[in-house]
């Protein structure tokens, strides 16, 4: 047995942030080596590293790969030395064909014009090595996510692949095209093709990874040799969430009251593939002074829940009822869910929270403008007293309210968001990755913040990739895993690991209904 | 309080400059349009600013502007317009049709001409906002087909003479026997609708700034202040001068007005209303716009609805200036129209741009053009002109961008 690669001492630095510290990995040849971690915990950035996204120079630490130091300049120069990554959002063409999109960048061609002939044939031997049984011709378009992924897999195959990288490759795929892609990846190994495959979900990592290298806070915790057998997912899972969790969160004392909402048999659907269930009968309650936690691992549907409930933002066919106070209430459009009472602070303020380029007053004032235009005329001087008030309240640091939106700090344009909705006086926030981005300080003045909400007698639910986060500031915790509720642990009981135990559950009954 | 300090006269020059530069957006426009018009002043040895060629411009580019208030606004929202000129042609052709071949009123024609555009306003607005088709494809069918029906409706002829009321609003003058020029030292009317328009105007000005001192919001140095009166009063004093007092004046043409209406009012919708404010919520970022619960369909619909009334307005009056409705009207209306617009600094990603910025755009084409007219400039030397103009104004606007972030 030899090795194929060894990553030494990476450090990857972001302005302001240490992605990657020290990090160490070593892959044997011929074997499948997955990487565990949470959201955020480097994966990616690692990834990025290895296949020259981040070219040399922009980190430090050594690639050694077939025992020769490597210094990649771009992605083309990691593919010539035979690594391709496979990203989790596919890059194929949609409009090409099958056999085009094998070649795209590598086409089979002769003094400039492309020979279809070794391009087809060539494609369709490719195909076969993955199990795909489609035409080379077939539009991409049309053939679905799981076949999508092969080709993804012929391609990089096409370019002599030694070490494949296949981040969350079945994110988005069913059971069946899961089950096939892992047997795909064994009978690669079996051909001398190396992979690092990065998921989430544990039993498949168990079922294929040959090793597990666990990544916390941009540093190796460990690496576990799984071929043994003798590692279980509670092994892992502690590996993944133990960090100590001496990060502060603001006191509060908790006085909670009567239902304000309640979410009953919510089920949604795929906004095109309409036959694709993305949210399997959810129900879940929120009452007044009670800050709600929603835990879930990525793909597990926690956006898709959030935004189907504020005016079908999100998703077809929904079916479910929404109860404000008791009563039942419809939220067929946004303008609908705010007039009775939902806010939705996006996970994603840039592309769907703020208008960038807009000021600050009049991005608070967006969705409660009619409180200052009685007669559809905006009252300009109220408006900057109202967004002062904001600026003031919420220690949004800008000169002034005319400051561009734009150039403020991630954390101060979340407070802008978040000025926003409480000027549209909701009943219930619903706070979607609200700390995603943004540096500790402003962290604990959102916590602040949302604690001041629940004080106010609001409902408020938080959607958290971080654990921590959610157990430093929740009364209860909702877990969903792939669209299901797979549990509620108040915040007594919730521990990391109980939690990601829920997280990782996968329900039986998908089948059955999906 | 920052407005104590900023109201503060300037005490330095550097002071004054930086002020300046961060205003160079909204100014520069400005400055382009006084050097040009002095550029040319010059060259032409003073025939530029007369009164009967200052009358001229006006009324040579009054439906560009019209053109240009409507565009801007769907500039604003992320569409664009392309069909404004075929339906300015079309809804002249409808109007003649009316008051020849149906004998109706000119005033019944003149209404049921702005219905009409509404009416493509609504098909155009249907396609756009309810059908999701892009308003660029909408709108270039729109330029073939309304030019087609035009063609149609007027069985390539033309229709002319139109009656005389019809005629005013693209050519006439208001009052024009009252005090005739042989008589009367002065065009009464106009010199009063000028004292008007600067009191109106100082009035405005000095309330807007009281009520934001008394809220201290104020953050306009005083010395900015005055000099933005003492221009703007100039421009209305001299304008008044040149319409009403000066030799060879004619008085206030009609259109004029409808202009500067039509400038006050959307001025107010695009700054005040709830209305003009989700126009530019849509723009600057629909997503953002759409889940804080505007609603952009309705408002893309009701944009398209509003620029085909002004579309039919600007053909309505210039039918009326030529007297006729021809098959080729309105030919290349729509790309003046856009390109007032970017040279007034509206954004092609949307989200930015002001009426008033649309109209000085029109306006320093309009003085192109004329200044070059009045020099014997040929008109292919014009469109090359004209087109280097639109590219630097945009390259500007980018680069002033671009100066602003780093």
């Amino acid at each position: 047995m030899s090795t194929i690669l060894e990553m030494r001492s990476i450090t990857k630095e972001f302005p302001g942030v240490k992605a990657l510290q020290d990090v160490s990995i070593t892959v044997e040849r011929g074997h499948v080596h997955a990487i565990c971690g949470e959201n955020g915990a480097g994966k990616s950035t690692l990834m990025k590293v290895l296949s020259g996204v981040y070219p040399h120079g922009t980190y430090t630490g050594d690639i050694v790969f077939e025992g020769e130091t490597m210094e990649f300049k771009d992605i083309r120069d990691s593919e010539r030395s035979g690594i391709v990554i496979i990203h989790q959002e596919l890059a194929l063409s949609p409009y090409l064909s099958i056999a085009e999109n094998i070649f795209l960048g590598n086409e089979r061609a002769r003094r400039g014009f492309i020979d279809w002939d070794e391009t087809n044939a060539e494609a369709a031997k490719l195909l076969a090595r993955v199990g795909l049984g489609d035409s080379p011709t077939t539009i991409v378009r049309e053939i679905g996510v799981g076949k999508q992924q092969l080709v993804e897999i012929a391609k990089a195959l096409s370019k002599d692949v030694k070490l494949l990288i296949l981040d969350e490759p079945t994110a988005a795929l069913n059971d069946e095209d899961s089950a096939h892609l892992l047997d795909l990846i064994r009978h690669l190994k079996q051909q001398g093709i190396t992979s690092i495959i990065i998921s989430h979900k544990l039993n498949e990592i168990k079922a294929i990874a040959d090793e597990v290298t666990i990544i916390r806070d941009g540093r190796t915790i460990e690496t576990l040799a799984l071929a043994t057998g003798d590692i279980s997912e509670d092994r892992i899972i502690k590996g993944m969430v133990g960090r100590d969790l001496e990060h502060r969160y603001p006191d509060r004392s908790v006085v909670i009251g009567d239902e304000i909402f309640r979410v009953e048999d919510w089920t949604v659907h795929h906004p095109t593939d309409h036959d694709r269930t993305i949210i399997h009968g959810a129900s879940l309650s929120v009452r007044a002074g009670e800050v709600v936690g929603i835990a879930g691992l990525m793909g597990a549907g926690r956006t898709e829940l959030a935004m189907s409930i504020f005016g079908r933002s999100y998703g077809s066919r929904i079916t479910g009822r929404l109860y404000m106070r008791g009563e039942e209430i419809q939220a067929r459009t946004v303008p609908e869910a705010i007039r009775n009472g939902l806010a939705y602070a996006t996970e994603d303020r840039k592309v769907y929270g703020l208008n960038l380029i807009e000021d600050i007053k009049r991005n608070i004032s967006a969705a409660g403008i009619r409180k200052l235009a009685p007669r559809g005329w905006v009252d300009g001087g109220a408006e900057h007293i109202v967004a002062d008030g904001y600026r003031t309240s919420m220690n949004i640091k800008a000169p002034s309210v005319d400051a561009i939106t734009g150039k403020l700090s991630g954390g101060n344009q979340q407070k802008v968001v978040l000025s926003k909705w409480l000027y549209s006086d909701p009943e219930l926030l619903i706070l979607d990755e609200p700390t995603r981005g943004i540096d500790v300080g402003a962290k604990y003045e959102i916590y602040t913040i949302i604690n001041s909400l629940a004080a106010q007698g609001k409902a408020v639910i938080v959607i958290s990739s971080e654990l921590p986060e959610l157990l430093g500031i929740c009364d209860r915790i909702y877990a969903l895993s792939e669209g299901h509720i797979t549990g509620e642990l108040p915040i007594e009981q919730a521990t990391p690991e109980a939690l990601m135990v829920l997280m990782t559950k996968e329900k039986e009954a998908d089948h059955v209904i999906g | 309080m920052s407005s104590a300090s900023a109201t503060r006269p300037a005490s330095s020059r550097s002071e004054v400059l930086g002020f300046l530069t961060s205003r160079l957006r909204q100014i520069g426009i400005f400055v382009a349009l006084i050097v040009i018009v002095l550029l040319f002043q010059v060259l032409t040895e003073g025939r530029l600013l007369t009164a009967g060629n200052v009358s001229n411009i006006i009324v040579q580019n009054s439906y560009i502007l019209i053109l240009a208030i409507g565009m801007v606004m769907i500039i604003i929202a992320g569409h664009i317009d392309l069909s404004v000129g075929s339906v300015a042609a079309f809804v002249g052709a409808m109007t003649g049709v009316m008051v020849q071949d149906w004998g109706l009123p000119w005033w019944l024609a003149i209404l049921l001409g702005l219905l009409v555009g509404g009416i493509v306003g609504v098909w155009q607005g249907f396609w756009v906002a309810y059908v999701g088709i892009p308003a660029f494809i909408v709108t270039l069918a729109g330029m073939l087909l309304f030019r087609g029906l035009t063609q149609i409706v007027l069985g390539n002829t033309q229709i002319t003479p139109f009656p005389n009321e019809y005629r005013q609003l693209g050519g006439g003058y208001l009052f024009p026997q009252l005090f005739p020029a042989a008589t009367s030292p002065a065009e009464w009317i106009t010199v009063g609708l000028g004292l008007l328009a600067l009191v109106m105007f100082i009035a405005s000005q000095l309330r807007g700034r009281m009520k934001r001192a008394k809220l201290g919001l104020e953050t306009e140095p005083a010395w900015w202040f005055i000099v933005k009166v003492a221009f703007g009063a100039g421009l209305i004093l001299f304008l008044t001068y040149l319409l009403g007092v000066a030799p060879g004046s004619r008085g206030t043409p009609i259109v004029l007005i409808v202009l500067g209406v039509l400038v006050v009012v959307y001025t107010a919708v695009m700054n005040r209303s709830v209305f003009g404010r989700h126009i530019y919520a849509v723009g600057g970022n629909r997503h953002a716009a759409d889940l804080s619960g505007i609603q952009s369909r309705k408002i893309d619909f009701y944009l398209f609805v509003n620029m085909g009334v002004l579309a039919a307005l600007a053909g309505i009056i210039f039918t009326g200036r030529l007297n006729s409705a021809g098959p080729g009207a309105g030919n290349l209306f729509e790309l003046d129209a856009i390109a007032a617009s970017f040279i007034g600094g509206a954004a092609v990603q949307g989200g930015v741009g002001t009426v008033v910025g649309a109209i000085t755009g029109g306006l320093i084409m309009g003085v192109l053009n004329n200044g070059m007219s009045l020099l014997g400039v040929s008109t292919d030397y014009q469109q090359f002109i004209k087109g280097l103009v639109l590219l630097l104004a945009v390259a500007f606007d980018v680069w002033n961008k671009r100066r602003a972030r780093g």
